[in-house]
């Protein structure tokens, strides 16, 4: 069973969503993925600098530590997804996290949708969590 | 230091120089040797070549070499690499050694000297047998040598040296010791470093050479022995390419070896030794990437390596000291220039260091179970007190075998390697390394990673036992993660810190950090904040806490007499804690209900508490201080006896407090300073008494980002049934100040007056101030005039007054401030004019400020209310009229220029502009210089009335003294006009308004001349006309004078003449005109000529004449038949 652990922040860097399978080690996870905030400021600053309209919003592999590899991802409105997996995982390649961050993308934006959600506030959509979970359980 | 073992060994780490050994100098004794060894080795700089010396005595004993194999067949290799191999070649086994010797060549005892040297160059090849060093000879000069060819005694000679000492001809040398030395040592080290160069070479080739006889199964060590070796010769030659090269095919060739528990370690040291030479080299060559693609590579061969299980924590320190090397490797090369980012640069190799050390530990702690004696003898003393080669075991060197010599011998060796872990400071390694990485993530903009690292740092005080230090970092970092409202990483660093707190049993952090952990920030279970709420009420009520669990139990009996000694201690039982730094399990927000108030009014403020925990708690006091502190008093709630205030979990209670502000206090603000909350438990006087203090009004860490999010919540109205019973507290916003202002007036101020103000007039505005007061008015009084904070200039200009009887002067002030006006009784009405003096034109804001006091009762309170009442009017001034004057002849013709003594008129002209009808009450002339020709000047417009668009007009006839023709232009006076509006009282004072006379030009004349006639003439009667001559000049004037002929006028008289006019007489001519028609008719005209003063001509005279004059028909005689007729 690999570690996977999906983390998305408001613009204000605080968590909106955090996942994790297994659930051991979570904490160690979160510093982690918190750290891995620095690189995702650093690389959305440096977007807005170039002013370049056709922004990727997939921010590729924020980087490598021993056991994880960081993915970053971030929307127009700033909010920012991290996907942490370990590094002895190989089976999944750029592309499939791609394509999942694309998929979290969607259901996020399905989520801002509903007018009695408050921007800001952490998700508790089950829709949500019903993605995120077959996605978890697809990958691990 | 324990962690030595792990250190890379100094000669590994250096860099590679040739060395060259210096023998037959006498540096301690022989000045001049002494020179030259400086000129060798002081101030060696970049440039210079990389040549390590070293003086030696010239019998020194090298290391011997050992007999040269011949055969391999039989040898079986117990090692890779010796551990003294590297330190020979750097500083043992020279590449060249250098004789000094000092011989001139014309030495008297030449012989002697020659044999003497070629001993001792015998001595020095006797110590080296069987080394390829190389051996040269210096001779120390005094003089200095001739040009080469020259002197053909030294050419012999030098032969003759060479072929007794077995030297080739270029590796002898002459320093001759003059003013050049440096230039000389600089010439001599670069032959020296070409020796050395070719020394290296031909050892490498040596090492080559050995490779055909060695086989893969018996000589595997071998193979990377001698690659290490090449690659580390290459180096001394300075080849590092070829070093590199080498160090590759080592590093591949130490992978291949088989590798068991026994030899594990070797090859692991090894393999990290030609690892940190190749990224070493990479790095040297510019090329990062090859470098750190190398290390990644080394740590993913070697990561699985962990060798003997019992030992695995060696394995944890071995992974270690290669990531912190490899960190300072690339740290060093950063300071040489090279370029790193966020996401590679050195933090991360030390961070990940310290996390293998950080495994070292715990794996240290497991396997190194304490209890056990040190083993007797000690298994890890070698006879030697080193080891033979790298990284192999002290009790059983050269073993090369798969299974160990001797079990027993191998468990007592690792039980001595365990025991000896034990006393490694597995924590200062630790904090050591992650301050490093601090250090680096701070460089690279990584503000969380260090904050990351800074609470793995403030862990590790904790577990060495250094409390006050851990809770410096943690709670440095805990802000950053209270900003960034990463809640779970939050309660973890808390739950570390409490723990830091009561083992060190200071009270204010461990309350502080309770009251945290309690808060809705904590992501602690319900259970777990119960028990921390208890300890909590524990500490309050002066008792020890429970040990929090996680403690060891020799610390946790250390922190319970700790506490209880400070529980001993009294007067320490007050703490004030400040909230807003927190998110504290108790929520305060205080308001006033109104952003502003009336004096007359009650304020009213609202503290709202709520509490976070799992249990009630109850207080003793709440306390708000405000701005001015004579409030406070008021705001203040106080548990009487046994009913203590008390707060349920999750329930806001709201306080409210009113008071009456003072009357000095209007226009300021009241602001809420700060609220205490005083937390006392029922414990009687042993309890500790906690005072919470909100800065202004409450709100803490968390609370404004809550707010936003509440402000944009949709739930709002969606709740809004469940709101009216219960506050939404998130909603709640704060007030903190309110301002007080003051009784709203009742009464009625109003204003009437005629705008436009004209220019200077005493522009009135009548005031009517009556009262809608229900007692009286008191000390009423009036502001009135320019309202401050208008245009600069206006203050010079405008005069306010309320003496309208005369016009005011100008000191008179812009603004009349607090004109008393009496009492005013309910009802009564005051009436007061105010006059407005404004010099100057443009719009005025005039200000009528009315203030009274007034007894008036607030709650029981009697206070005296300063009300007021402005009201502002703005009045525009124009100009009343404009005046208009002009100069002309008495023929009415405009002047240009006046002449001297000569009548002429000024016409004045009033045009009024004003929309009021004006009344001029007189006018005068002021005049200078010019006097009036008429005896008295009398004002032709006295009580004429002009309407708007109306014009009047005056015309005085003046004359220009003779005596005054001094100047050329000269002033004639002012003109003054005195008027008033003319529906204005007629006893308001007159306005004299002023214009000043424009200057005229004088000039003077010559001659002059003007006629006497009558003002008309009749058809046929006789016209007599005089014309007077006068000469104005000093000298007699000559003039000629011919009439011409007209057709209107028949005449009698001189038709030509000649005379003489005297100076300042007059001559005169009588005609007799006779006209012939009737109407305007031209006189026959006068030609005059002067032929002693051309300058005046006949036109410029004759301008005094008239030139026509009005002819009447005939008369009748008053005949009625003829009108009959008619």
């Amino acid at each position: 069973m690999f570690h996977i652990c999906l983390l998305m922040f408001s613009p204000q860097n605080y968590p909106l969503y955090i996942r994790s399978v297994p659930c051991q080690n979570e904490l160690k996870f979160h510093y982690t993925v918190h750290t891995s905030l620095d690189v995702v400021e650093e690389k959305v600053s440096a977007v807005g600098k170039s002013l370049a309209d056709q922004r990727e919003l997939y921010l590729g592999l924020l980087y490598p530590t021993e056991d994880y590899k960081v993915y970053g991802y971030v929307t127009n409105s700033k909010v920012k997804f991290v996907i942490v997996v370990d590094s002895s995982n190989t089976s999944l390649r750029d592309n499939e996290i791609r394509s999942m961050f694309r998929k979290l993308h969607n259901s996020f934006t399905d989520v801002m949708c509903n007018s009695f959600y408050n921007p800001g506030d952490p998700i508790q959509s089950k829709a949500f969590n019903g993605i995120v979970c077959g996605m978890m359980v697809q990958t691990g | 230091m324990a962690g030595s073992q792990w250190e890379l060994p100094p000669e590994l780490c250096c860099r590679p120089m040739a060395f060259v050994a210096l023998t037959g100098l006498d540096v301690v004794y022989n000045a001049v040797h002494r020179a030259i060894w400086d000129a060798f080795c002081a101030n060696r700089r970049a440039d210079r070549v990389p040549i390590s010396f070293k003086v030696l005595p010239g019998d020194h004993e090298y290391p011997k070499c050992r007999t040269k194999r011949t055969s391999y067949e039989w040898y079986i290799p117990k090692g890779i690499v010796k551990t003294g191999w590297m330190n020979k070649h750097l500083n043992l086994v020279p590449a060249l050694v250098v004789l000094f010797y000092e011989l001139d060549w014309d030495d008297p005892q030449w012989k002697e000297k020659q044999s003497e040297c070629a001993t001792k160059v015998e001595i020095v090849r006797t110590s080296l047998q069987g080394r390829n060093t190389k051996v040269a000879v210096v001779l120390i000069q005094k003089k200095t040598p001739l040009p080469p060819g020259e002197d053909l005694v030294a050419s012999e000679r030098a032969s003759a040296l060479c072929s007794s000492c077995d030297l080739s001809g270029k590796s002898l040398f002459v320093l001759p010791h003059t003013d050049h030395l440096v230039g000389y040592i600089i010439r001599l080290e670069n032959a020296f470093y070409e020796h050395a160069q070719t020394y290296y070479y031909t050892e490498i080739r040596r090492v080559k050479s050995h490779k055909e006889f060695l086989n893969k199964t018996t000589h595997q060590l071998l193979f990377v022995r001698h690659q290490f070796k090449m690659a580390f010769l290459s180096e001394l030659k300075q080849d590092t390419q070829n070093a590199l090269k080498y160090y590759r095919a080592a590093y591949s060739l130490v992978h291949e070896l088989r590798a068991h528990e026994t030899n594990m370690l070797e090859i692991k040291t090894m393999a990290g030794f030609i690892n940190y030479k190749i990224c070493r080299l990479c790095f040297q060559h510019n090329t990062p990437l090859d470098a750190i693609a190398q290390f990644r590579k080394h740590i993913d061969l070697c990561k699985k390596k962990i060798g003997c299980a019992e030992l695995a924590f060696e394995h944890s320190a071995w992974m270690s000291k290669q990531f912190q090397s490899f960190g300072e490797l690339f740290d060093e090369a950063i300071k040489l220039g090279l370029t790193a980012i966020q996401t590679q640069n050195p933090g991360f190799y030390y961070q990940q260091a310290a996390c293998y050390s950080q495994d070292r530990k715990q794996m240290a702690q497991q396997l190194c179970q304490a209890g056990t004696t040190y083993p007797s003898p000690d298994p890890l003393d070698t006879q030697s007190g080193g080891l033979d080669f790298y990284g192999q075991r002290p009790w059983r060197q050269g073993h090369q075998s798969i299974d160990p010599t001797d079990p027993e011998k191998e468990k007592l060796g690792i039980l001595a390697l365990q025991i000896k872990e034990r006393d490694v400071p597995h924590s200062e390694l630790i904090i050591a390394l992650l301050s490093n990485a601090v250090a680096q993530f701070k460089k690279y903009k990584c503000p969380r990673m260090k904050s990351h690292l800074m609470v793995q740092m403030g862990e590790e005080y904790y577990h060495a036992k250094d409390y006050t230090k851990a809770l410096k970092l943690l709670d440095y970092v805990m802000c950053d993660y209270r900003t960034e409202r990463w809640w779970p990483l939050l309660t973890a660093i808390l739950t570390t810190a409490l723990h830091c707190a009561y083992l060190m049993a200071s009270v204010k952090d461990y309350v502080i950090y309770c009251m945290e952990l309690l808060g809705r920030a904590s992501t602690l279970k319900e259970e777990q904040k119960s028990r921390i709420e208890k300890n909590l009420f524990k500490v309050l009520m002066n008792d020890i806490p429970e040990a929090e669990s996680e403690c060891d139990q020799s610390s946790v009996g250390a922190a319970r007499s700790l506490w209880t000694d400070r529980m001993a201690l009294s007067g320490s039982n007050e703490l004030t804690v400040e909230m807003q730094d927190y998110i504290p399990f108790i929520q305060c927000k205080a308001r006033f209900q109104s952003p502003s108030f009336h004096v007359d009014q009650p304020i009213q403020l609202q503290v709202f508490l709520r509490a976070d925990c799992p249990h009630p708690v109850s207080f003793s006091k709440l306390t708000v201080s405000l701005s001015n502190q004579e409030y406070n008093q008021w705001c203040v709630v106080e548990s009487s006896g046994q009913d203590s205030m008390t707060l349920l979990p999750g329930k806001p209670r709201c306080y409210n407090f009113s008071f009456v502000a003072k009357t000095e206090d209007v226009g300021k603000k009241v602001e809420v300073s700060r609220c205490l909350y005083v937390c006392m438990m029922l414990g009687g006087d042993s309890g500790r008494c906690v005072f919470l203090s909100w800065r202004g009004a409450g709100g803490d860490a968390a609370s404004t980002q809550e707010a936003l999010q509440a402000s944009r919540s949709s739930r709002r109205w969606g709740r809004g049934n469940e709101a009216r019973q219960e506050l939404d507290w998130d909603t709640l916003t704060l007030q903190h100040s309110t301002m007080i202002i003051s009784r709203v007036p009742r009464i009625c101020v109003r204003l009437s007056h005629q705008p436009p103000a004209l220019t200077n007039e005493m522009f009135c505005i009548s005031l009517t101030v009556q009262s809608q007061e229900d007692v009286v008015a008191k000390d009423v009084k009036l502001t009135a005039g320019l309202k401050p904070g208008q245009e600069a200039g206006l203050g010079q200009t405008t005069h306010v007054t309320l003496d309208g009887s005369s016009v005011c002067d100008d000191n008179a002030p812009a603004l009349l401030t607090d004109v008393p006006l009496g009492d005013l009784t309910p009802g009564e009405k005051l009436e007061k004019c105010v006059y407005m003096k404004c010099v100057s034109t443009g719009p005025r804001i005039f200000l009528f400020h009315v203030a009274y006091s007034i007894d008036t009762a607030v709650e029981g309170r009697h206070i005296v209310c300063n009300c007021h009442k402005d009201e502002t009017v703005t009045v525009e001034t124009v100009v009343p009229f404009e005046v208009s004057v002009k100069f002309v002849s008495t023929k009415f013709e405009p002047l240009e220029q006046v002449a001297v003594d000569i009548p002429f008129l000024l016409m004045t002209d009033i045009l009024s502009s004003s929309p009021w009808p004006l009344l001029l009450s007189s006018s005068s002339l002021q005049l200078l210089t010019v006097t009036s020709s008429t005896p008295q000047l009398q004002s032709q417009l006295q009580q004429v009335v002009l309407q708007t668009g109306e014009s009047a007009s005056e015309c005085f006839c003046l004359r220009c003294p003779a005596d005054t023709s001094s100047s050329n232009t000269v002033a004639t006076g002012q003109y003054v006009v005195s008027w008033r509006r003319y529906c204005s009282n007629a006893d308001s004072p007159l306005i004299q308004t002023t214009v000043t006379l424009p200057h005229v030009i004088l000039e003077s004349v010559p001659l002059y001349i003007y006629a006497d006639l009558p003002s008309f003439g009749r058809v046929r009667d006789s016209l007599p006309v005089r014309y007077h001559i006068e000469n104005r000049t000093a000298q007699v004037q000559e003039v000629e004078i011919a009439v011409d002929p007209s057709d209107a006028f028949m005449f009698s008289g001189l038709k030509q003449v000649r005379l003489r006019v005297l100076p300042s007489t007059e001559q005169q001519m009588l005609y007799n005109y006779y006209p012939l028609m009737a109407g305007y008719q031209t006189l026959p005209q006068l030609n005059i000529s002067l032929p002693r003063c051309p300058t005046s001509s006949s036109p410029a005279l004759r301008r005094f004449l008239p030139q026509r004059i009005f002819v009447k028909p005939q008369g009748r005689q008053p005949d009625d038949a003829s009108i009959a007729a008619a």
